[in-house]
């Protein structure tokens, strides 16, 4: 089964997530080929070329896909999609945005998020937020299919795949990109930090986000947010760790001040080592913590950041 | 402008939903059922261009059983102008849907049809992007704020690293993030005044298109749970922990 992988990327540099949808396309069994579609990419095309797995790096280098507008990427997504049994791309707000119309426009339904592949056409994802998993398989046909990286381990980086330029479709020209106001910041993205420390509606302002971002300095984590938080105005909505936001899965998350709705636990239960701290003991996020510190996180988070300190953190 | 605005019932978001012991889905007897928060967002964002003197008529559309009728009740009480109910009584793949949608469009030719982002019961987070290709329209999705002005919509939307603004020409695809605005509550009066709003009974066979699904659910399982594990007492134990018994730190 030949598979062509989407590549997640921002023109500059390859993001993590396609190393870990390389795993998932992988497990289809066949020859996988990424596709970089950018402008000024060829830094995030060699990269792909390192993905162990990767067959050939497809390099589609046009200003129409800068910025991966859905119509443009779809029309060349479809265009290439002829030599492939099935299409896949990371579950990135990206992907989520083009596949769909690749989908369509080929007549086939699309598998969204998929944490598992069961075999060649059969799959399992999370439905209800997490709280029900679905296993489905597709019909003859093509494959279209978004990943939920964070269910995959990334692909090593031992290929030398060659990078072969493609010419670019003809878009619908019906959409342009106006502006982006893009997050700054010098901690690792949400996605990939090995740490996320994350506050809740106990954190009650955005003020008091500078208590997480004292210990998130020390430990090199990202900081992220409930629903709650989000809701409440405290940050932006890009922070929001759950089912409506990212699905994160690090080595270490810290919820703080968290209650623990469902939404929430959706977005980060897969975390290897889960750390609650909320002063109340009966919240439902202590039913998932590996480590629970029941405490007032105006006192405990300013202490944790001092106790890292002192350990040279 | 038209606009349209599909809607789907789902189980009403604070509902601890259950699977089936025999693993063939999630039980929904005696559950109960509400519009999906997205698409609530979608009606709302119609209302408000259509206060703004923008839109000149509001369709609520949906696509399930004879129940989604109270969906759409929900809509009109909110200030949608009429509904249009297409009834299938299983479900219903976010790509049939989309052909359904297809159809009324071409019917109606609203400016704008706004959707939810997805559904929270099935998560697909497709129907709008679908709909956009087949009706080979521009989208904007996952939006923080939408501004029509002349025959364009300007679309802010929420992406991985922050917010994106697009343009694009009408008529055009919006589908909804959480922080585009905030549902009314329908007024006593105006769900009084939404009952004699009329509402379009069809079936799927009207558009032409075949609603059996095609995927095959094999089956429907509990997720893997997370077992608690310990408390500790203080901070410095917690650090303890983290470095000498996880090694995450």
């Amino acid at each position: 089964m030949a598979v062509l992988l989407i590549a997640e990327h921002d023109n500059k540099s390859l993001k993590d997530s396609t190393a870990k949808a390389m795993t998932a396309a992988q497990a289809l069994g066949g020859p996988v080929d990424i596709l970089v579609a950018g402008q000024d990419a060829k830094p995030a095309a060699d990269a792909a070329a390192k993905i162990a797995g990767a067959g050939k790096v497809l390099l589609a280098d046009d200003a129409q896909y800068g910025h991966q507008l859905a119509e443009n990427m779809a029309a060349l997504i479809v265009e290439l999609a002829g030599k492939y049994d099935a299409v896949l791309s990371p579950a990135s707000t990206n992907g989520k945005n083009f596949m769909p119309r690749v989908a369509a426009a080929l007549d086939v339904p699309q598998i969204s998020e998929i944490v598992s592949v069961d075999g060649p056409d059969t799959f399992t994802r999370p439905i209800y937020a997490g709280n029900a998993m679905q296993q489905v398989q597709a019909p003859a046909g093509k494959k279209i299919i978004t990943v939920r990286t964070t269910a995959f381990k990334a692909a090593e980086t031992t290929g030398s795949a060659s990078v072969e330029s493609v010419s670019a479709a003809k878009g619908p020209g019906v959409s342009e990109f106006v502006g982006e106001e893009l997050s700054k910041s010098e901690r690792p993205e949400l996605a990939s930090a090995k740490v996320v420390i994350s506050g809740g509606r106990g954190m009650q302002s955005g003020e008091n986000f500078h208590l997480l971002e004292k210990v998130a300095d020390r430990l090199k984590a990202a900081v992220g947010a409930s629903r709650a938080a989000v809701d409440a105005g405290f940050v932006p909505n890009d922070y929001q760790v759950g089912q409506t936001g990212k699905v994160v899965a690090p080595e270490l998350y810290i919820a703080v001040g968290i209650s623990g709705a469902i939404q929430h636990l959706a977005g980060m239960k897969d975390s290897k080592v889960i750390v609650a701290i909320n002063k109340d003991e009966e919240a439902p996020i202590f039913q998932v913590a590996d480590y629970g510190l029941v405490a007032d996180l105006f006192k405990a988070v300013p202490e944790l950041e001092e106790e890292l300190k002192k350990q040279g953190y | 402008m038209k606009v349209l605005v599909p809607i789907k019932r789902v189980v009403d978001y604070n509902v601890k939903i259950r699977v089936k012991p025999d693993q063939t889905g999630v039980d929904l007897a005696n559950v109960k059922m509400s519009m999906n928060p997205f698409d609530e967002i979608g009606v709302e964002e119609a209302i408000r261009l259509k206060e703004k003197g923008v839109a000149t008529e509001v369709i609520a559309v949906s696509i399930g059983p004879q129940e989604a009728q109270e969906t759409i009740r929900t809509a009109l009480a909110m200030g949608a102008d009429r509904g249009i109910l297409v009834k299938v009584d299983h479900e219903v793949e976010p790509l049939t849907v989309a052909k359904i949608l297809a159809r009324i469009a071409k019917a109606e030719s609203p400016q704008l049809i706004i959707l939810g982002k997805q559904a929270i019961d099935d998560d697909s987070n497709q129907t709008g992007q679908m709909l956009a290709q087949l009706l080979g329209w521009a989208q904007g999705t996952f939006a923080s704020k939408v501004v029509v002005e002349g025959d364009t919509v300007d679309v802010t939307r929420e992406v991985d690293g922050g917010l994106q603004t697009v343009r694009l020409k009408l008529p055009a695809i919006v589908t909804t993030d959480l922080r585009l605005n905030e549902p009314r509550y329908a007024s006593l009066p105006n769900i009084m005044k939404a009952k004699k709003k009329p509402i379009d009974a069809k079936a799927a066979s009207d558009y032409g298109v075949d609603p059996a699904p095609r995927l095959k659910v094999l089956k429907t399982t509990e997720p893997p749970k997370r077992k608690g594990g310990v408390k500790v007492k203080t901070v410095q134990e917690l650090v303890d922990k983290l470095k000498n018994e996880a090694g995450v730190i």
